[in-house]
Formats: structure tokens, sequence, C-alpha cells
């Protein structure tokens, strides 16, 4: 009988904090600068330069790690980490290896057979490295420090992942809450959010860890599943070959579906970590900790349980709606402002999550305002539009995020309640198709469909379908 | 001497030092450092039971700064000192092969 | 007048009552440096044109009232390790030979915010490791005092500078004594203030739990006005300490009664030359005489400061050099095939040899399986330093010693034994490791005519009883300036 294996897999997450300014320096942490404008003698490691902590990193990475059910190191330092890259321009990243600022939590995940809690061995503040673009001309590669120094939190799993559903059920918790403390927009494609995945195989009943690898460069959570299914063969393959696994680091090519290795004589991976002499110790009081839990926003089940309440909404639409952070935020402003949950609910749940799978967008990336959405939801509700206008404006809400009641206006969409024009149109309707009159009259209660269809395309759609099926009853009915 | 320094540990050290000794300085490190060491090993001597390594003499600890923008843009005089520089960055032998 | 052999101090005041102009002050340093800068060759980078603008700049402040500091209009020196915007700053070394800063050192602003005047960045051992300045990639710096002997090091471009009359004050910077010991040499005052006083801001580091910026002077009284000027909290520097306590002129008062002064009877022992020795405790007695109390004690732990010295230095400037890599700025070796390649030729062929031999040497105490023999275990070496010291700050204000076991040796004497040489620093480094103020003083001159420098020690934030009891001493004598064979001296050694 073939063995049975089991696949262990803890994480290593990457997540860049949403500060305005980098880590140790006054420099902006906007995106899409020109190559190293958003520098400074500090994140471009010139001589003389020093690091001074910002703040707003601490508080962020304490919030994620009370969160997480972290335990705070109360006193923690930075180490140097060494080791020679371009886009490391000290050379050494300033990390936290001996004292990191949170240890010891974990949070619960949902899987097939039930919850299941997955620990978190710590929680530390690191600075991230710059971009290295490879030109395609000349035999170099040009660095830009724009990233450089940008704050970074590590949150290291414990080995307690087993599948692929598994990591993702984790890194979606895990992203859902630093959502929800505003920490980091947690964008896998634009990094925002990275994962390392360390993977080991083991036969079943087997107490020891196999060895494991680490693998790098995955950016979405196809890419994740992928390569955790690759690795788990290649390992299992080696194996059952009789050969060892190879405690290495391995970069991940979603194209090809392949990784290799990373290993280069030149790298000795010998960090020589030591504290920085450059920066002091963090002491973390509790009455900071105490602040900072006060502080902190309500978090999704609190969220869901109080939408069931509030709003008095399904289970379901609660469960997608505090699914994201900008998703809630777009529900409780917009209801805010028109005070209709349920409607603003439904053009979340049905309309705008369409156009975001159209798009290949996440929640996240929801681009328009609450307040024209609550106007869309006034229009509608009012019927000042019908609903297919109604879902043709949003579209345009959705996509360029104007202001409905303008556009509505613009465009002349307004429905027509003039009884007068639309008795006239109707009469015209009735003249010009006597075979469909004699049809509704003769009893095909169809027919009334038609001519319903025949005056909304002579109003051009400005018209309240119910109101002319009133009208044309009324008038063939004669 | 006490310390034998290895051509492996003096070939290790240069790579984690990015540094490239020539024959005669390798045999020169080897010697320096046996020797070094040897110096250092007089620490021993000192029984350092329950001392607290300490990085930084003075208690000085919370120095932040606050989350504002306060650098702007120096890139060109910067990259003046740069060996080698293209489309505003900095230029180095490619690094993936 | 001879502007030439005033002090400092005395210079700005003329210069305030219109005795003298700044521009005259500058050009009399600048004509200073051509006749001897050829036998002393302290300045690495001399900034003539820069300086003469300034100095028009300057005068004009003063005149309109604007500056009144007691250093106002007063030409300077600064070590090259200091960051100079848009003037050249090396550290001596030619990995940084085309290295333009975009920003001043906090300290060298400091400096210019009172009015002084940069006429250059002075040599110094590379990366400020060694203690002859004789690591220099860019030659040697001679004593002014025998240009067959060194000035000491690594500030010994900035120390032979002011004993030379090149400048008026200078900065240095002190690692295991690198103002201090060369200060010693050279026959100048120089104080390293206790650590976190002057922001390292723009210093470019070599062991920066150790680094610390001060000035060096013809008079005690110049070099504590200099250091009022450097000393200030910088938010840019994260070890730097607030401190309300820096009024150190007032501290400028001949009285020495009832002040504590302990001999530590460890630092006489072996190695000591008996000329500086007698020397030093003829200081001793002086002070006695004028009401201190001065008693021999034992410091303990002398022998163990110097390893666990070389074992934290090295292993922090193993890693603070590491951005010298050919890819930002500084040297890149040429035709290189790789990155790795062009990482390890631009390092080899930047970095001189014993930077090189540190690098290694830290690289090693930091690595997989040797960071808590080595590394840790000199820190709490430190540790135990720092309390000896607290111990022996019970019962002393100050403590006094030599600077050095000898006077300073001849050029190419200290290079072949690199342990010998860091066997000099024995009575500088335990300050830097426990972050304590020293300071230190002519107090004569041996047989060869070569000065011999006094040594005292103070507890942290303790600058004002170092002071009193250095100029108390100083009042008891005149300054002595080298009388320097302009090129003639120079050929001798060439």
């Amino acid at each position: 009988m073939a063995k049975q294996y089991e696949t262990v897999i803890g994480l290593e997450v990457h997540v860049e904090l949403a500060t305005k300014t980098k880590i140790f320096c006054g420099c902006s942490t906007a995106f899409g600068g020109a190559p190293n404008t958003h520098t400074c003698p500090v994140c471009t490691g010139m001589p003389g330069s020093l690091p001074v902590l910002n703040k707003q990193v601490v508080e962020y990475a304490l919030a994620v790690g009370l969160a997480a059910n972290c335990r705070i190191n109360q006193y923690c330092k930075f180490d140097r980490k060494n080791y020679f890259y371009p886009d490391n321009p000290q050379n050494y990243q300033i990390s936290q290896l001996y004292l990191p600022i949170c240890h010891d939590g974990g949070i619960e995940i949902e899987t097939a057979a039930g919850t299941k809690i997955i620990r978190i061995h710590e929680i530390h503040m690191e600075e991230d490295a710059g971009k290295l673009i490879h030109d395609e001309w000349e035999d170099c590669s040009l660095v830009d420090y724009n990233r450089s120094g940008v704050p970074l939190i590590e949150i290291v799993s414990e080995p307690d992942m087993r599948s692929a559903d598994e990591v993702i059920a984790y890194l979606e918790k895990l992203r859902l809450i630093i959502q929800y403390l505003g920490a980091s927009d947690c964008k896998l494609q634009e990094g925002s959010m990275r994962a390392d995945v360390n993977l080991s195989v083991r036969e079943v009943g087997t107490p020891e860890f196999g060895t494991r690898t680490e693998m790098k460069n995955l950016n979405s959570f196809k890419a994740i599943g992928r390569a955790i299914e690759a690795e788990r063969e290649r390992q299992i393959e080696l194996l059952e070959a009789g050969k060892p696994v190879i405690q290495e680091t391995r970069r991940w090519d979603d194209n090809k579906e392949y990784s290799y290795a990373m290993r280069s004589k030149e790298d000795a991976q010998d960090y020589r970590y030591f504290p920085d002499p450059d920066l002091v110790p963090v002491i973390i009081s509790d009455e900071w900790i105490e602040r900072i839990k006060a502080a902190q926003p309500e978090l999704r089940t609190e969220k869901l349980k109080r939408y069931k309440e509030e709003f008095e909404i399904p289970d379901y639409d609660a469960g997608i709606l505090t699914s994201s952070k900008k998703m809630a935020d777009i529900f409780e402003a917009a209801t805010e402002i028109c005070k209709k949950p349920k409607k603003v609910s439904n053009w979340l749940m049905v309309e705008t999550l369409r156009l975001l799978k159209e798009s290949g967008q996440e929640p996240e990336d929801i681009a328009f305002s609450p307040e024209n959405l609550a106007k869309l939801v006034e229009l509608a509700d009012s019927g000042v539009i019908n609903s297919s206008v109604a879902k043709e404006v949003f579209v345009k809400i959705f996509s360029d995020d104007i202001d409905p009641e303008q556009y509505v206006e613009e465009n002349g969409l307004k429905t027509v309640n003039d009884t007068g024009t639309l008795k006239k149109v109707i009469e015209e309707i009735v003249a010009a198709n006597p075979q469909s009159v004699a049809d509704y009259k003769g009893g095909k209660q169809k027919a009334i469909g038609f001519l319903v269809g025949q005056t909304m395309k002579a109003m051009k759609g400005k018209a309240d379908p119910a109101s002319v099926n009133a009208l044309l009853r009324e008038a063939l009915d004669q | 001497m006490a310390n034998i320094i290895s051509d492996e540990t003096i070939e290790y050290v240069s790579i984690l030092a990015k540094l490239e000794l020539s024959e005669q300085e390798k045999k020169q490190a080897r010697k320096d450092m046996a020797r070094m060491l040897d110096y250092i090993d007089k620490l021993n001597e000192l029984d350092t039971t329950g001392v607290e390594p300490v990085s930084h003499v003075f208690s000085v600890n919370n120095v932040f700064r606050e989350d504002v923008v306060t650098n702007s843009d120096d890139s060109q005089n910067m990259l003046k000192n740069a060996p080698a520089v293209k489309e505003q960055s900095y230029k180095v032998p490619k690094t993936v092969l | 007048m001879d502007v030439l052999n005033m002090t400092a101090l005395e210079l700005s005041e003329k210069i305030k009552k219109r005795e003298v102009t700044v521009e005259e002050a500058v050009k009399a340093s600048l004509e200073q440096i051509k006749s001897v800068e050829k036998t002393v060759h302290a300045y690495v980078t001399i900034d003539e044109k820069g300086a003469l603008k300034k100095a028009r700049e300057i005068q004009k402040k003063i005149d309109e009232g604007e500056l009144t500091g007691p250093l106002a209009g007063v030409p300077v020196a600064i070590k090259d390790n200091m960051c100079t915007k848009d003037m050249l700053t090396t550290c001596s070394s030619k990995i940084l030979g085309n290295f333009v800063p975009t920003y001043t050192a906090q300290a060298v602003e400091n400096m210019e915010a009172a009015g002084m005047i940069i006429l250059g960045k002075t040599n110094m051992d590379e990366f400020a490791m060694g203690s002859t300045t004789e690591t220099s990639a860019f030659g040697v710096t001679r004593n002014p005092w025998n240009p067959e002997h060194v000035p000491g090091g690594s500030s010994g471009g900035s120390c032979a500078a002011v004993a030379a009359g090149e400048c008026f004050l200078a900065l240095g910077s002190d690692t295991g004594g690198s103002i201090r010991q060369p200060s010693g040499f050279c026959g100048v005052t120089g104080i390293k203030p206790t650590y976190g006083t002057v922001s390292r801001y723009g210093l470019i580091a070599y062991g920066s739990s150790l680094d610390q910026i001060g000035p060096v002077a013809r008079s005690v009284s110049d070099c504590v006005a200099a250091l009022e000027v450097l000393a200030s909290y910088d938010k840019k520097d994260s070890t730097s300490i607030k401190r309300e306590d820096c009024d150190f002129t007032s501290a400028l008062v001949d009285d020495v009664q009832g002040l504590r002064i302990g001999i530590p009877g460890d630092y006489f022992g072996e190695g000591l030359d008996t000329e500086v020795k007698a020397a030093v405790l003829k200081a001793a007695e002086i002070l006695k005489e004028k009401g201190a109390i001065v008693e021999e004690f034992d410091l303990s732990l002398v022998d163990y400061a110097i390893p666990a010295y070389y074992t934290i230095a090295s292993a922090e400037a193993s890693s603070n050099l590491e951005r010298f890599d050919g890819v930002k700025y500084g040297y890149r070796a040429k035709d290189c095939e790789g990155l790795h390649q062009m990482y390890k030729r631009s390092r080899s062929e930047g970095f001189g040899e014993e930077v090189k031999r540190r690098i290694m040497l830290g690289s090693f105490v930091l690595s997989s399986g040797y960071y808590d023999a080595y590394y840790l275990k000199a820190l709490r070496v430190k540790a135990m330093i720092k309390q000896a010291f607290d111990r022996a700050f019970s019962s002393y204000d100050v403590i006094l010693g030599p600077s050095a076991p000898t006077t300073a040796p001849k050029l190419g004497q200290s290079l072949s034994d690199p342990l010998k040489m860091y066997l000099g620093d024995i009575y500088t480094i335990s300050a830097n490791l426990a972050g304590i103020p020293g300071m230190t003083l002519p107090c004569g001159k041996d047989s060869n005519g070569l000065p011999i420098g006094l040594q005292l020690l103070g507890n942290c934030f303790e600058e004002k009883k170092i002071i009193r009891a250095a100029y108390s001493y100083e009042c008891s004598r005149n300054y002595e300036a080298p009388e320097i064979a302009a090129s003639e001296a120079g050929k001798v050694v060439e």
C-alpha cells in the first residue's frame, strides 16, 4: 500500500503598514513616485545617517498583536540582520530577532473539520527593501529605494497548517483582522501582504517534522495553493526515491508552476544578528497597551452581530458585507445617509460583487463613495428612476464615482410620470399593434407584455413599467 | 597559539564580509585573527555569570518620531554620488542570472 | 598683531572689537597651512575659496550683531569622518575618495551656526581605525613637534592642525581614545564628552555605541567653549541625550579645593614610560598643592578593556561598513563580472589593511556559533567595567592618569604589530566602554621634546568636574606651541 503523507505548513507573512512615512525616516510611503524620489540619506544608507523609529509603527504592531491574541514584549529591541544585496542599502536590515514586539498568540480559522487555532509564534517590526528592476536592454539591474524603509510587520505562525485550504483560511482571517484595524490594506497583488510558505511532509503518524523548505514570491491565493501542491509533490517524490529534502529557500514561478532553489555559494545564510546600537529599546507600558486596546475598532465578529440586530439583515448578507472592511465601511456610511440598510446591502451584494468579479478586482479596490450609493438608493426608491435605469447609473458610479442625481438630470433618465404623455404614447402603440390588442382581448393575457415592452421602448426606458401596465390595461379594458 | 584559524574559516568570513583576499592576505589574516582571538580569550578569565550584557550604557528608551512626512525629493543630488546611474536609479550588475 | 598666537576666544573677542577681521584670521590660518602643510599634512581637503567667502558673510553677521557667540569668526577644521554638504568627506579612505555628502553633520552645523568658519577636512586613520593616522589612504600626518613622529590617532589630523596653528579649533571623534591620545601626542587639549552629549548624526560610524564627537583646542577654555556649542539634543540621533547642564564654561574656575582625585594604581604599572609617569604624577602634585584631595586606588579590570573594546568595536564596524559596496556612492571596482565580484573587489580595493582586519574580526565574532562566546561576553565585561567606574566615582570626582603609555612613536613603527598598537589605547579605551567623559591636556615634554598628555576622567554627565581640574591645572602653566621647521623637516622623512 502506498504511504500516506501529511503536509506541515507554517507561514511567514509580511505586511506593509499603512503609515504615512517610513519606519526610520520622514520619507513618504506613497506608491508610484518616480524612482528614488521618496528617499533621503537614512533610507539609502548614506554614511553618517541614523534611524529614528516611527511611533505609529509600534502602535500598529501592537494593535495587530493584541487582535491576534499575542503576548507583548514590554521591553523590545531592534537588531541588525546583515546580508549584502543591492535592494538593502545598508547591507543590513533593521529587524527584531531577540526581543520581537509580540509573541505567543493565535487566531481561529474555520476548516471543513470545524474551528482550528493557528498559533502565532511572533510578530516583529522591520524595514522593507527597495525595488530591483532587471533592465531589458542591458545586462544590469536598477535599484529604486522608494520602498526601502517602508515599515513591515512579519507575522510568523507555528507549523500548524496541514493544507492549502487551511493556509488560505488563515491568510484571509489575518488579512481581515489587519484591514479592520486599518493597519494595512493587505493587497497580495501589490505586495502589501506577502506570504512565505515553510513546508515539510512526513508520513502520517510520524511524530517528528520532516525537513522544510521556504517558498518565496507567492503573490496571490491561487499561486499559494499551486505552490503548496507542487512543493508537497516534489518533496514526496524525493522521499519516495530515497533522496533527502534539502533545507533551502525556493522561489516560486507561477507561470511555469515550478520552484527553484535560490542557493548560491556567495550566500552564507549567516545573518550575524546583533542589537542595533543606533536605536534604543522600546518600553511598552501597561497604560500604552490599555490605550491600544481601548482604541481597537470593532472587529468582524462584533460587527456581524451588530448588523443582524441593528439592520435586521440576513446572516448571509451580514457575512458577505463584513468579509471586507471596505465593504462594511461603505455599507455603514451609505446606510447612515439613506437609512435603507436592506437596499444598500442589495446594491453591494449583487451589483457591486458582479462588477468586481467582472473586472477582476477585490472588495478593497472599491472606489466609489457611500454618498453616491446612498443617492442612487434614494433615486430608485422614490421612483425617480426605474430599476433598469438605476443599474445603468450604478455602473457609472462603480467605474467613475459619478454623482447619480447630476447624471440622471444631465442624461434625462428620469422616469416619466406624466400620465398625459404616457396615455398619448399608449394610444399610438395600441393603434399600431391591432393584432396584439386583438389577442389580449381574445383572452391572451401574455399579449400585454409585448405592448408594455413596445411602450417602454417608445419611452426610451424612462417610464415606470408598472404604471405602463396599469394604463395599458385601462386603455384596453375600456 | 590557542586559536587555530583554518583556511575554510577565512574563506567563510570573507564571504560574509564580502572581501576578496589574496593568498598572502589570507595567510596574514589567519595569523592576525588567531592572535586577536587569543587575546580576546583573556575575557574568559572573568566570571560574568549573572551579568547582563549591556549594549547601551544609559537607559534611554522610547525615542520616536511622529508619522509626518518631513523629507522632500533630493534624489538628483544623491544620485550624483552613485558610481553608475540609469533612469534615476542606481545601476548594478544584474542580480539574477 | 600676530593673529596665530591668539586663542580662539581671544580671536573672537578681538574680531568683535574690530581689531581683527574674520578675513584676516582666515587668511592667517590659510597662510600657516601653506607654510607648514608640506611638513605636517594635517588636511585632506582645504577649502580656501569657501572659507574666504564664508569669512565675509560671518563678518557681516558679526557687524550687524546677529552673531554674538564667543567663538564667532574663528577658523576651524573638521575631521574627515563628519559629513559636510558639498564638501568632500572621505574618512581618509579610497572607498569614499569621491564622496560629496548631501547634508551636514549636526555637530558641524552647530559650529557653523555659532559663526565658525570651516577651513577644511583633516586627515585621520582610515574610518578612525588606528592610533597613528598612518592608516590614511591619503598619506600620513606628521607630528608638528617632530615630523619623524606620528601625531597619534585617529584624530591625528585635527590635533596636528591645532598644534601647528593651521586652525584655532578642530573637531575630532573618539571611539577608543581617538581625541585624547593624539591630543596628548600633539600637546593640545581635547575632550570626549559623555556618550550622547554631541549628536552623532552625520558622523560616519565606526563603533556606534562608542563613537563620540568632541573638540580639540589650544587651551582648556577654547575647548570647553567649543564643547558648549557642540552639545545639543538632536532628535535625528536616537542615542542623543537631553541635558540641561551644558553650561560647561561655568566650570572654568581656578579652584580645586576639596576636589577628590583618584589615581588608579593599575594605570601606573608595567609598560608606562618613566618620563610620562613622572610628568603625570607631577601634575597630580600641583593639583594637590592647589587643594585637591589626591589618593591612589585600584580601578580594576583595566586589562580587560582592550579585548572587550576590540570585540565590540570590530563587530559594530563590520556591520557599519557594509554599506560601502560600490552601489550608491564611493569607489566601485572596474570591469567586474557580476554582482558579488563587484562587491568583493570594490571593498577589497577600497578598504585598507587595518580596516579589512577589523571587518574580518568583527564578522567572525558575530558569526553563527561565536556570537555568545565573543560578542555577548564582551558586552558583559563592558557592564562590569561600567560598574568598576561607578564604584570609583562613588569615592572620587575625577580620575587622573596618562593619556597614553608613551609619547608619540616614530612613523612606521606601529603598524607592523597591530596588537601592540592596540595596547597603546589602554588608558583611553575604558572611557568609551563606560560612556564617561575624558579630557587630555598637555603636562610637559619628554627628553626628546615630545609632549606628554594628562588625562582626566569624570563620571557620566560630570564634565564640569574634570573641566574644573583641567582649568586649574592649566592656570599653573603656559601654553607651548611647536616650532615647525618649514619644508626642511618634511624632507627628512620623505
